[in-house]
């Protein structure tokens, strides 16, 4: 009997053959935290007397999250970071880099890895056929000193993806719609493996999205095969040594298979205050935003602001909306700045800060007043999110984002989508 | 080991987002101070009335979204004796056995506010005092009932010089 991508890599990794429901101790190739968790991990190895890495070159601390910092508690909680990094060897990705989970598909995803994070989002990695997910502080802190860790080999639920997308319509509405079909929940403790025609067509751009919210339904893993896409993306980075195929068998036995065909999809927004309350564009139009987040590690890559771009080229932010964008890394704001993308927005009235996490979690730099909308191209549009309870959420493609900034209202991008080409 | 105490309900989907808000991110190096905060924006009365040996009682998903492990972690501190759920987020429920917290999952709709509750952490059973009921939870996983026998899984750690749990 076949394996699933899931047991597949941890078998690999493992070095025999494992089946899921088994509790294994797998070998961790990256770990990372990020400023929120990182501490927290650094003073449980200093409490036990653990104060050391395993793997230097492959364990990262980033400052994301509260990058540059907003105030001298988080200011603090950089500082011991930094010394930690300096005192164990370990790598540290400070402010203005980027956010941890794109800086990892830049860096360090590739195809086999046993990638764990400090942050629900490692999973994005997962794009590049990674046994990539998220723990807590102790876990990754335990992980980083061994370098090792203790799974749960997932059952795996196959989410065969198929059909042309329509112009207009994106990675983060297929996966806004699978998350309202599965529920917030309904992958809790699972694997969740996208494939089908419509994947092997997807850049890899498209692909971190799908695999970053597989958490949103629950998920450990949002895995995809390895493949040309895939190579070409590690290329590009001047990582084609890290290249392997990697694909689940033929006759693998997943928990459930769900079919979907996108070629008649239409853009997908998920409104406050959970994921799953997912609902189509048209349903929505017209509703009043006072801010759009255009960035996070969901949907902040070059792709992304080409999308966004391409539609407020020569328009402008209504008046009274603050439209923030944040390019997801170094790499994403320079190519972007290359391209006159950047450029282009300013002109349209959007706000550029540093990559990084930006208003996401809310910390800082866009937080709600009571009684506000905010449409996010993020993955969570829980209640506070933006450091309001009081405030409001939707989410949604980068397009929709930006259709919507032009209006002042949500938006269906397809009515702005001015050439045929479109994405 | 028995535990008693009253229960305070919450819904579905209570993430952590709920428990330990990111506004807070500033003081997630003083888990005192963050816990005089927890699951305010949940109820903000909670953390003011909770009283040592309470439960949190929740429904489906408790603790979903990030994987801020200072949610089960404030919990804890504000001297809630387990939380009680018809399920867990994953990530939530590693980090809560990592830090010592019992989760137990049962059909929670058998439980309103200001229940009296005891619970056998040794059994999984649970009474609802009030109701005269008796509710039943799965077993751990042995991994799990290893870690918390050793106290989370820095002492775990501490104490074996290396993850033991196969
Ligand atoms: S961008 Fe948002 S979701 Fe992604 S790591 Fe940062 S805070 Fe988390």
């Amino acid at each position: 009997m076949g394996l699933t991508l899931a047991e597949k890599i941890l078998s690999q990794r493992v070095g025999h053959t494992v089946k899921a429901g088994q509790i294994v101790i797998a070998p961790v190739d990256v770990a990372l935290t990020q400023d929120g968790t990182g501490p927290l991990a650094v003073r449980q190895l200093q409490k036990i007397g653990l104060e050391k890495v395993a793997n230097p070159d492959n364990t990262i601390l980033y400052i994301d999250h509260a990058a540059p910092s907003p105030r001298r508690e988080l200011s603090n909680d950089h500082v011991l970071l930094r010394e930690f990094a300096h005192k164990t060897g370990c790598r540290l990705s400070d402010v203005g880099a980027g956010v941890c989970h794109q800086l990892i598909a830049e860096n360090y995803g590739a195809p086999g890895r046993v990638i764990i994070g400090a942050d629900s989002h490692t999973c994005t990695a997962g794009a590049l056929a990674a046994f990539a997910t998220g723990m807590g502080s102790t876990d990754v802190a335990m992980g980083m000193a061994l370098g090792k860790t203790w799974f749960r080999v997932p059952e795996s639920i196959q989410v065969r993806i198929t059909g042309k997308l329509p112009v207009g319509v994106y990675a983060k509405d297929i996966i806004l719609y699978l998350i309202g079909m599965l529920g917030a929940d309904g992958a809790t403790y699972k694997a969740l493996e996208f494939t089908g025609d419509a994947i092997a067509t997807m850049p890899m751009a498209e692909r971190l999205t799908l695999s970053n919210m597989a958490v949103e339904a629950g998920a450990k893993v949002g895995l995809i095969a390895s493949d040309t896409v895939t190579k070409a993306y590690l290329e590009e980075q001047g990582r084609s040594g890290d290249y392997k195929p990697l694909s689940a068998d033929e006759d693998a036995q997943y928990q459930k298979t769900m079919e979907l065909d996108v070629s008649s999809l239409e853009p997908i927004l998920a409104a406050p205050h959970t994921v799953d309350n997912t609902h189509t564009v048209s349903d929505l139009v017209g509703t009043p935003i006072d801010q759009v987040f255009i960035g996070s590690c969901t949907n902040g890559r070059l792709e992304d602001l080409a999308i966004v771009a391409d539609i407020m080229k020569g328009g402008h932010v209504a008046p009274g909306v603050r439209c923030i964008v944040v390019p997801a890394s170094r790499q994403v704001f320079v190519a972007a700045l290359q391209k006159g993308y950047i450029e282009t927005l300013v002109e349209a009235g959007a706000i550029i800060l540093a990559p990084g996490c930006g208003p996401c979690v809310g910390v800082h730099e866009g937080i709600l007043g009571d009684g506000e909308v905010s449409l996010n191209t993020s993955n969570r549009n829980f209640q506070g999110r933006l450091g309001n309870p009081q405030a409001f959420i939707y989410l949604g493609s980068p397009a929709v984002a930006a259709a919507s900034a032009l209006t002042g209202v949500i938006t269906d991008p397809r009515e702005v989508l001015n050439h045929a080409a479109g994405r | 080991m028995r535990l008693e105490g009253n229960a305070w309900k919450f819904g579905d989907n209570i993430s952590t987002d709920h428990i330990a808000p990111g506004r807070l991110f500033h003081l997630r190096s003083n888990l005192e101070e963050l816990a005089k905060h927890v699951l305010e924006d949940a109820d903000p009365e909670f953390a003011h009335r909770v009283a040592p040996g309470d439960f949190v009682v929740g429904g489906n998903n408790f603790g979903l979204g990030s994987s801020r492990e200072h949610a089960p972690a404030i919990i804890k501190m504000a001297g809630v004796s387990a939380v009680l759920a018809k399920s867990f987020a994953r990530i939530f429920f590693r980090n809560a056995i990592n830090v010592g917290l019992p989760v137990l999952v049962c059909d929670t709709d058998q439980i309103a506010a200001g229940h009296r509750l005891a619970v056998d952490l040794t059994t999984g059973t649970i009474y609802n005092l009030t109701q005269g009921i008796q509710l039943s939870s799965p077993p751990l996983p042995d991994v799990m009932i290893r870690l918390l026998a050793d106290g989370g899984l820095a002492a775990h750690v501490a104490k074996h010089g290396d993850l033991m749990v196969e």
